[in-house]
């Protein structure tokens, strides 16, 4: 039984055809050729080679296609979304804990506290309403859940270099932050630094607070994870390696596995500051 | 060092460089059917230039990983028999087919390198892997493909030290991808690439016997 991606295929099916290129798997080639020809796919070698440009051409175009539509506005309302999700869940479950002490005075708290009351038998009406509200909260949690594993699919598809380096979230919220690869592509990267702290940075330019060292970018571990006197560091050369990534993002696409590496060396350099005691 | 068949220096204005022929891709220079191959944007062009003996006659068949917008396959594919082009991001790929448009032998392919099970059930045992990806693990890319050569195949490829570890010696980073991918094939011939591409090392070899 032959794995080429033309075995079963009716040779008219083109759509089947495509898929099979897509999808199909072999351990090892095969004289696919020749066996196209005796399994009567093909009339001989040349027709063979025809329909295989054919189908690589219609199935490479539309796996492009597939890949590309995941682009990033798509990418921006799943993050805002998902982000709403997270926000309301967790206060509809502040207010499930408040009304659930009030009435088992046993109140927990957050998603994990509401579903532990959906899951609870009820015993009056009082019982049913809280526990239709504390299943409402758990599904939208879920929702958020959902939401993320889309984002980690599509966000390497989108923006693959800066997905390597923020981690397929934090590369989202940076995205939708400046709205857009584009324009996050343009930005200099002391603006990517501070994405997501606009508040601390309109009062530090308006002159009556220190100027922030970092946004969004704070959740990275490279920032979280490094002593916070160097923090500001540690924020300027990931925000660095993060712009250069995003302008290859949008403008060739190409992935370039060497500036992960080069952003380990540097923060491995400013994390070493530690070691060496103050300077 | 003879070139292939199909490839020649030809004469553009009063400079001499390789070319073969073929639809023009990416705006290079043409002369006739002749178009320019720029070693400095081909790393199998710089090959060439350098003089290494890729044991390529013309006329065989080709499985190129790390095809990116199709610059150096299409060459490949003017004087070769079926071409496989395989590249994993979308956004190149969109040239490759402009490119492939007008080479019926040029089979182009969306596809991991580092994942030939996706592959094989498309592609043929070819004479001879072209490599040039940039990721790290070359020679580990190099390794798993080597199901596709024929035993007196050739691989023919470019590492590029960046791409394995920016912050060590170019050197140091050569010797241990040589190492690594002796256990699988026999090195004919290595040679750096200067000046075409910097800190990239061109390796023919020789699948070993398994």
């Amino acid at each position: 039984m032959s794995n080429g991606w033309f075995a079963g295929l009716d040779p008219d099916d083109d759509a089947a055809a495509v898929e099979q290129i897509a999808a199909g798997r072999a351990d090892a080639p095969e004289d696919w050729p020749v066996q196209a020809v005796e399994t009567g796919f093909a009339d001989d070698e040349a027709d063979y080679y025809d329909r295989l440009h054919e189908v690589t051409m219609a199935a490479t175009g539309a796996a492009v296609a597939e890949q590309e539509g995941a682009d990033d506005q798509q990418l921006v309302h799943a993050v805002r979304a998902m982000a709403d999700c997270e926000r309301t869940a967790n206060e509809l479950a502040e207010r499930v804990a408040e009304w659930g002490g009030s009435r088992h005075g046993d109140s927990g708290s957050g998603v994990e506290y509401a579903r532990s009351l959906a899951d609870r038998d009820d015993e009056d009406e009082g019982d049913r309403a809280l526990r239709a509200l504390a299943e409402q909260t758990a599904d939208l949690a879920d929702e958020a859940d959902s939401l993320r594993t889309y984002i980690e699919r599509t966000a390497p598809a989108v923006a693959p270099n800066l997905s390597m380096l923020a981690g397929p979230v934090l590369a989202a919220r940076l995205v939708s932050l400046a709205g857009g690869l584009e324009a996050l592509a343009k930005k200099p990267s002391g603006t990517v630094q501070v994405l997501g702290a606009e508040d601390a940075l309109f009062a530090h330019l308006k002159g009556n607070a220190p100027s922030p060292k970092h946004g969004v970018i704070f959740t990275h571990e490279y920032v979280r994870g490094t002593r916070r006197e160097d923090r500001g560091s540690a924020a300027r050369a990931l925000a660095g390696k993060l712009s250069i990534a995003a302008r290859i993002d949008h403008y060739s696409g190409d992935r370039r596995p060497e500036l992960q590496a080069e952003l380990d060396e540097r923060i491995e350099r400013i994390q070493a500051r530690a070691e060496e005691g103050d300077e | 060092m003879t070139l292939p068949t199909g490839v020649e220096r030809h004469d553009f204005d009063g400079e001499t460089s390789l070319a073969t022929q073929g639809q023009p891709v990416y705006g290079e220079r043409t002369d006739g059917d002749w178009r320019r191959w720029d070693p400095h944007r081909s790393k199998l062009g710089a090959m060439l230039e350098h003089g290494m003996d890729t044991g390529l006659d013309g006329d065989e068949t080709v499985l190129y990983l790390g095809a990116a917008a199709g610059t150096t396959v299409s060459h490949v594919a003017d004087f070769s028999g079926p071409t496989y082009a395989v590249e994993f991001a979308p956004r190149p790929v969109r040239e490759l087919l402009d490119a492939a448009e007008s080479r019926r032998n040029l089979f182009p392919l969306l596809k991991d390198a580092r994942k030939p099970e996706r592959y094989a059930h498309v592609v043929e045992p070819v004479d001879v892997v072209v490599q040039d990806v940039a990721t790290r693990g070359q020679a580990r890319v190099a390794t798993l493909n080597k199901r596709f050569l024929s035993d007196d195949g050739r691989l023919l490829a470019a590492i590029k030290a960046r791409s394995e570890d920016v912050t060590a010696d170019p050197d140091a980073v050569f010797d241990s991808v040589r190492e690594e991918l002796s256990s699988a094939y026999e090195l004919l011939e290595t040679a750096r690439l200067d000046p075409y591409h910097e800190d990239h090392l061109g390796i023919v070899a020789r699948p070993r016997d398994d």
